[in-house]
């Protein structure tokens, strides 16, 4: 299976020759925060940051109420030789993941610093600054990564400004949002952000995770890590519902969504039932003009990682027969523990049309790139 | 109109002897309610000036709620009158299971809550079980209170036309918690199945990024709410505690099932540290112990996908038969979707309702 990791190398028929996979979900950190972000910081916030932290919607300094299975839910091999955290060397990222996997196009989304700090000032300071430390640490080092803006999108003006800065460099290729926010994702609060990145011809990515504050499931607060992972299914549902009622995707043409972490095969019977209901609900509905499984297929992208493994994998195929094949895109996780490794990804027998557009094409066409 | 084509198509029969899991009596009238409440929760009623305890899942005249050809003249007794013409002589259903829906599980007081369902229950079986030998139901119980809720299973038990104990699929905290394992073992104890209903307690937003703003997000959110409310249940180990319980989802969907345990699965591979009481795979538990009731499908488009989606499921007795009447679900008699098979549709109307609900034998036979 090692062709889907070094596709097409002897393509003698084609017109061009392809050289790599796209890889739609890497996790870069700083290694050394003081140094690498500090610079980007006004000094009010480095004292801010050091007296009272960087408070989200949970009761813990560091963050969830869920321990993690692994340290820093990283593999165990991704801590860099050289000391760091995972992620936190492109030299040991190059060695141990975008060589050998032979990544062209490596999406990074930074997590845990930035979005949704419940001082609002300091996270439009640190969603800044997190995205000039991305070009500095990372894709002025690196062509073939790009990185994603991380906004401040409780405050849907700043939000929007901080696109604005960033508008036309071909260091990011999305926006940045976590699927876990303080109101659903549809909301008119959040719609200006949308318009702002549609104009910008950037998707809208949103990786699972973040503090939102209210509970993960509609009953309460679960008690394990595993169920907290398991609902990040839900909460993209959640959201895309949301996005499809509130009328999201018929009011800001050329919007796109890419939803990064939450698995794939629930999306069709999501679609199934949206559809269902709206038949039955257009008096309330008045905003969705078409079916929403049209808006489903046509705006919304996701990524495979963590990919479902039916025992029959043919099933697999099946779903994303019904997603469609040009809606998935590749992604690993690296450096963390659930990484989907491209040559086990998928253990079914591809076409070459399914392989390029899982592995490749389809990450090109979400993020509105040039074929390269 | 898109309902006549639907109507129109040939529809899978319903056989002789079917059972009908999910079907809602209509909700009563304060006044229908007031002669079976006890005299402290009767004189409140009229001192305090209450309503009717009318959930938001289900706003009276939405059109899912009641489908427009099944709409009529409020009250119980005209109600089992459309009943019996609608579902029993129209549609050919043999036996109907009630989930009675009422706003109950909404107050914030558990003993009024209590009072409440004792009230109801005492309705249900008087003015809707006494009147027909065809019907069934489920014990409604206050899920503020777990202590409460076993009183109520006990003092209904000794009825074999209350055939399972209900609960809404969102409460207070995770259906699998501890908080709420004496009513698991009290229906156990009863051989009675314990269903997780469509609708919420409201202690929380139903969706995990809180509240949305139409009815449409919250009917849509059930179906979210009943995977989360599954992964509880398991993860929690329920199942490891009382083995034999049965849970039925009802009004949950089930075309979501396959996505869901591929993840499920290859969670429980990757955290069972954290569980060890979950000794076996979650599709083998969920085989063994869960069941799904029909409607509403939520069908792909085509008979063909359909098909394709029941060989993911699997498993040919995790389905019971349902019409939800009188939601609106299908229209006409399209209660089977087109691509359930035969066999498939005879197990469903059947064999699993009949293998999952001890007392339908016991009375029928």
């Amino acid at each position: 299976m090692n062709i889907e990791t070094n596709p097409q190398a002897q393509d003698a028929g084609g017109a061009k020759v392809r050289t790599g996979i796209a890889d739609c979900d890497i996790h870069p950190s700083p290694r050394d925060f003081e140094k690498e972000v500090y610079p980007f910081l006004e000094t009010r916030w480095q004292r801010y940051i050091e007296s009272y932290g960087m408070v989200q919607r949970v009761g813990f300094m560091g963050g969830t109420q869920y321990p993690k299975g692994q340290p820093r839910a990283s593999r165990r091999d991704s801590f860099p030789p050289g000391g760091g955290g995972p992620g936190s060397d492109l030299a040991f990222m190059r060695q141990q993941h975008l060589d050998p996997h032979n990544v062209e196009l490596g999406v990074m989304i930074p997590l845990r610093v930035g979005q949704q700090i419940l001082n609002i000032d300091l996270a439009i300071a640190i969603c800044s600054a997190m995205n000039d430390w991305q070009i500095a640490e990372w894709t002025s080092q690196e062509p073939r990564l790009k990185g994603s803006i991380l906004t401040a999108y409780q405050d849907a003006g700043a939000a929007v400004r901080e696109i604005e800065r960033h508008a036309g460099k071909d260091d990011f290729v999305q926006v940045s949002m976590l699927s876990r926010t303080p109101e659903p994702m549809g909301n008119r609060m959040y719609w200006p952000i949308y318009e702002a990145a549609a104009a910008a011809g950037l998707p809208v990515g949103v990786h699972a995770f973040g503090y939102g504050g209210t509970p993960v499931t509609g009953g309460g607060w679960p008690s394990y890590y595993m169920e907290d992972m398991m609902a990040h299914s839900q909460s993209c549902q959640a959201l895309i519902t949301s996005m499809v009622f509130e009328g999201v995707f018929e009011r800001i043409p050329g919007f796109r969504l890419v939803i990064v972490e939450a698995g794939i095969a629930w999306l069709p019977a999501l679609a199934w039932r949206l559809d269902a209901i709206w038949r039955k609900n257009r008096g309330e509905l008045t905003a969705v003009k078409r079916p929403p499984s049209d808006y489903i297929r046509e705006c919304i992208w996701l990524t495979s990682q963590p990919i479902e493994e039916p025992d029959t994998r043919q099933h697999l195929v099946d779903a994303i027969d019904w997603i469609g094949w040009d809606r998935v895109l590749y992604a690993s996780d690296y450096p963390h523990w659930d990484f989907d490794d491209p040559q086990q990804v998928l253990p079914v027998k591809l076409t070459r049309a399914q392989r390029d557009n899982f592995f490749r094409d389809n990450a090109f066409s979400a993020y509105g790139l040039s074929d390269g | 109109m898109e309902a006549l084509s639907e109507a129109e198509a040939p529809a899978a029969a319903i056989l002789v002897g079917t059972v009908d899991c999910d079907v809602h009596p209509e909700p009563p009238t304060t006044a229908e309610l007031l002669p079976h409440l006890d005299p402290f929760l009767r004189e409140s009623i009229t001192q305090r000036g209450i309503g009717p305890l009318t959930s938001v899942s289900y706003p009276p005249n939405a059109p899912m709620t009641v489908r427009e050809d099944w709409r009529g003249e409020p009250g119980a007794g005209p109600a089992l009158a459309r009943m019996q013409r609608d579902l029993f002589d129209g549609l050919g259903v043999g036996t109907a299971i009630l989930n009675p829906l009422y706003g109950l599980q909404v107050l914030m007081s558990e003993d009024m809550a209590a009072r409440y369902a004792t009230g109801l229950n005492t309705f249900t079986a008087r003015d809707w079980l006494d009147r027909d030998p065809r019907l069934r139901s489920s014990i409604v119980v206050p899920m503020q209170n777990p202590e409460m809720a076993v009183e109520e299973i006990d003092r209904w038990a000794g009825d074999p036309r209350f055939v399972q104990v209900m609960m809404l699929v969102m409460g207070e905290m995770p259906a699998g918690k501890r908080y709420y394992w004496p009513i698991y073992k009290a229906a156990e104890r009863h051989g009675l199945p314990v269903t997780l209903h469509a609708g919420s307690m409201y202690r929380h937003g139903p969706t995990g990024l809180g509240w949305p703003s139409f009815h449409a997000q919250d009917y849509a959110a059930n179906a979210t709410a009943f995977q989360t409310a599954l992964t509880s249940l398991i993860c929690e180990g329920v199942f490891s505690v009382c083995p034999d319980l049965k849970v039925v989802l009802a009004e949950s969907g089930f075309t979501w099932l396959p996505g869901y345990l591929w993840r499920l699965d290859k969670y429980w591979h990757g955290l069972r540290m954290e569980v060890p009481w979950v000794d076996r795979r979650p599709a083998e538990i969920i085989a063994s112990n869960v069941r799904f009731t029909l409607q509403p499908v939520d069908a792909p488009p085509t008979a063909a996908d359909l098909q394709r989606l029941m060989e993911h499921v699997g498993c040919e007795d995790l389905l019971l038969f349902s019409t939800d009447y009188p939601h609106w679900q299908f229209d006409g008699n399209h209660a089977v979707p087109d691509g359930i098979s035969a066999t498939q549709a005879r197990r469903m109307m059947i064999d699993t309702p009949r293998a999952t609900y001890a007392r339908l034998s016991e009375v029928m036979s």
